[in-house]
């Protein structure tokens, strides 16, 4: 079972036997892979019917659901890690979905695609458009990215919201140098202060 | 175990049915509303073995005019059960590999004890006098099939409708016996609106002055009429909009023209009369008073101060809800709703919304998004378990 560079990283950051919520766990593969090898008791949201279809299928404990909507309705701190992979970017209340995640999980796991990039930079001030790649393949009358932001615009709301970044990993050639302009994703696991 | 003879319809045919379990026979069986029952009939049909360790226990739970024939042909209809797609050898519900289970429930009219059955201290029939039942006291009468029929353990619990609603009472009443749940196209408790068409149903019954204040079996009538607007109008609640504007649109039946009378001019007509006439030859119209009843009382947070998540603290069992985009009468928030518990209540459960225009009766339909999810969630399960 081989997985995506940055779903790999994220797997390495979870303890073994832990509870695990994947939110826009799509068609289940980091779920899969975690239950296989780390043993832990996964659930996961998607909001596509046939992503959850899909999860179902495999045995996984997967409901149809909405960030935005849904996570208000568990209880305080459920689950050992929420892990959030490409998926803030895609909320309407970014802000108040990382608020949730926090409330209801003791660590969690955000990955984002970094907007602040040095090819999307160069991209707009070049071109003049907005940046169009193999990561970030959306025009933007069609993209469901309607939140991007920058490494940097994240660690400073986690700050505002009180929150530790007990670890981060940055993804791309020369990202540990200047993560805000050499990373392409960027990974973190939070918690509460 | 037994074969009995049962009358039905405005003709009262006779016909035999099948499995019959005397239940509750030393010990009586306490109902919500307070009367005990005691040696009453539960009958039920099953397919496939029970496996020696006794694991591969599979109870399907029928809907409110559903009975046990969820596979093979049905006694009085003569035709094939409500889910003969999904039953059956190399089916998804695989009778190699499954003992499934299905009953008639407890107030229903094809074996169980009913209004129907026969007061032995009169003589006569129920009828009214029978005990008004609770989907509670359906799964109780189910618990005793099953202790009758030796399992102990059951692997899933599945159910559409007012199944589903009973698929969710066993799950919250015996957590420990039940490892997988599918409540379909339900709610944990009926709506208003649903009671609303229910009294309609009711009301059409107990219009029919063939209904004798519900002693027609005594008086050798039955009130078919009534019975048959109560199916027409429960019928398109079963539907959508769409299905039926796909199904007939404005067609005219027979005819090139309007007829400027009360004929059955449309097409749509045409099948509702249909619905409701052949319904009368295999319902009881007592049944259906006593049945929408107890599907009217279901509140299944009630008895837990009104929080659902209460009813499913500590639940090992995995669920697995499933809603269509087009019931308006158990609509997609209703499953939402239970989810929202059972992830308040940190059970494992899935949740699947499937698209289609079939409306609320696209459980029983050939829906191939539904049937995927079902036998992949079951498959799933059944891998966990150790029976695959």
């Amino acid at each position: 079972m081989i997985l995506r560079e940055d779903l790999q990283l994220i797997a390495d950051l979870v303890e073994p036997g832990s509870k695990v919520l994947d939110v826009g766990c799509s068609h289940g593969e980091l779920l899969e892979y975690l239950i296989e090898k780390k043993n832990i008791d996964g659930r996961g949201i998607d909001l596509s019917q046939a992503n959850v279809s899909d999860c179902v299928k495999k045995g996984l404990s997967v409901i149809q659901g909405n960030a935005d909507t849904d996570l208000k309705f568990y209880p305080d701190s459920c689950f050992d890690y929420i892990i959030s992979s490409h998926m803030l970017q895609a909320t309407l209340y970014p802000k108040q979905v990382l608020q949730e995640m926090i409330r209801i999980s003791k660590q969690t796991i955000v990955s984002i695609p970094n907007f602040g990039y040095w090819y999307n930079r160069l991209y707009l001030t070049v071109r003049g458009r907005m940046p169009v790649s193999k990561s970030l393949s959306y025009e933007w009358y069609e993209t469901p990215n309607i939140h991007f932001c920058t490494v940097r615009d994240f660690k400073i709301l986690c700050a505002d919201l009180g929150y530790k970044i007990k670890q981060q990993v940055f993804l791309g050639s020369g990202a540990a140098i200047y993560p805000n302009l050499f990373s392409l994703n960027a990974i973190f696991l939070l918690v509460k202060k | 175990m037994k074969l009995v003879k049962e009358s039905f319809g405005p003709s009262y045919k006779e016909v035999e049915i099948g499995n019959i379990a005397i239940l509750a026979k030393d010990k009586p069986l306490r109902l919500d509303c307070g009367r005990d029952i005691s040696s009453f009939p539960l009958a039920y049909q099953t397919y496939g073995k029970l496996n020696t360790d006794k694991s591969n226990a599979l109870l399907l739970c029928h809907g409110l005019t559903g009975d046990q024939y969820v596979a093979g042909i049905h006694p009085v209809t003569g035709k094939p059960g409500w889910w003969e797609s999904l039953v059956g050898p190399g089916k998804i519900f695989d009778t190699n590999l499954y003992f499934i289970i299905c009953s008639n429930v407890l107030g229903g009219c094809l074996g169980s004890f009913g209004p129907k059955s026969i007061n032995p201290e009169t003589g006569q029939p129920y009828n009214l006098d029978f005990p008004v039942i609770t989907i509670a006291d359906m799964v109780r009468a189910q618990k005793l099939l099953m202790d009758d029929l030796g399992v102990e353990q059951i692997f899933a619990i599945i159910g559409g409708s007012m199944g589903g609603m009973l698929t969710l009472e066993w799950a919250a009443k015996y957590p420990d016996m039940v490892y997988a749940a599918v409540p379909i196209a339900t709610s944990a408790r009926h709506t208003a609106q649903n009671i609303a068409f229910h009294e309609i149903g009711r009301q059409a019954i107990m219009a029919d002055p063939d209904w004798c204040k519900g002693s027609y079996i005594n008086e050798n009538k039955f009130p078919a009429k009534g019975l048959a607007v109560a199916r027409m109008t429960a019928h398109v609640t079963y539907l959508s909009e769409n299905a039926l504007h796909r199904k007939f649109g404005r067609q005219l039946q027979d005819r090139k023209a309007v007829s400027y009378g009360f004929e059955a001019d449309f097409q749509v007509e045409s099948y509702l009369r249909h619905q409701g006439y052949s319904f009368v030859e295999r319902f009881d119209p007592n049944a259906y008073l006593y049945i929408t009843r107890a599907m009217d009382y279901f509140d299944l947070a009630a008895e837990y101060d009104g929080v659902l998540a209460n009813a499913f603290v500590g639940s090992k069992t995995n669920f697995c809800l499933i809603s269509f985009t087009s019931d308006w009468l158990f609509p997609t928030i209703e499953a939402k709703n239970i989810t929202y518990a059972l992830n308040g209540s940190a059970a494992k459960v899935s949740f699947v919304e499937v698209t289609t225009d079939k409306g609320h009766d696209a459980f029983l339909l050939d829906e191939p998004e539904f049937i995927a999810t079902i036998g992949g969630f079951i498959s799933g399960v059944a891998k966990q378990r150790g029976l695959l």
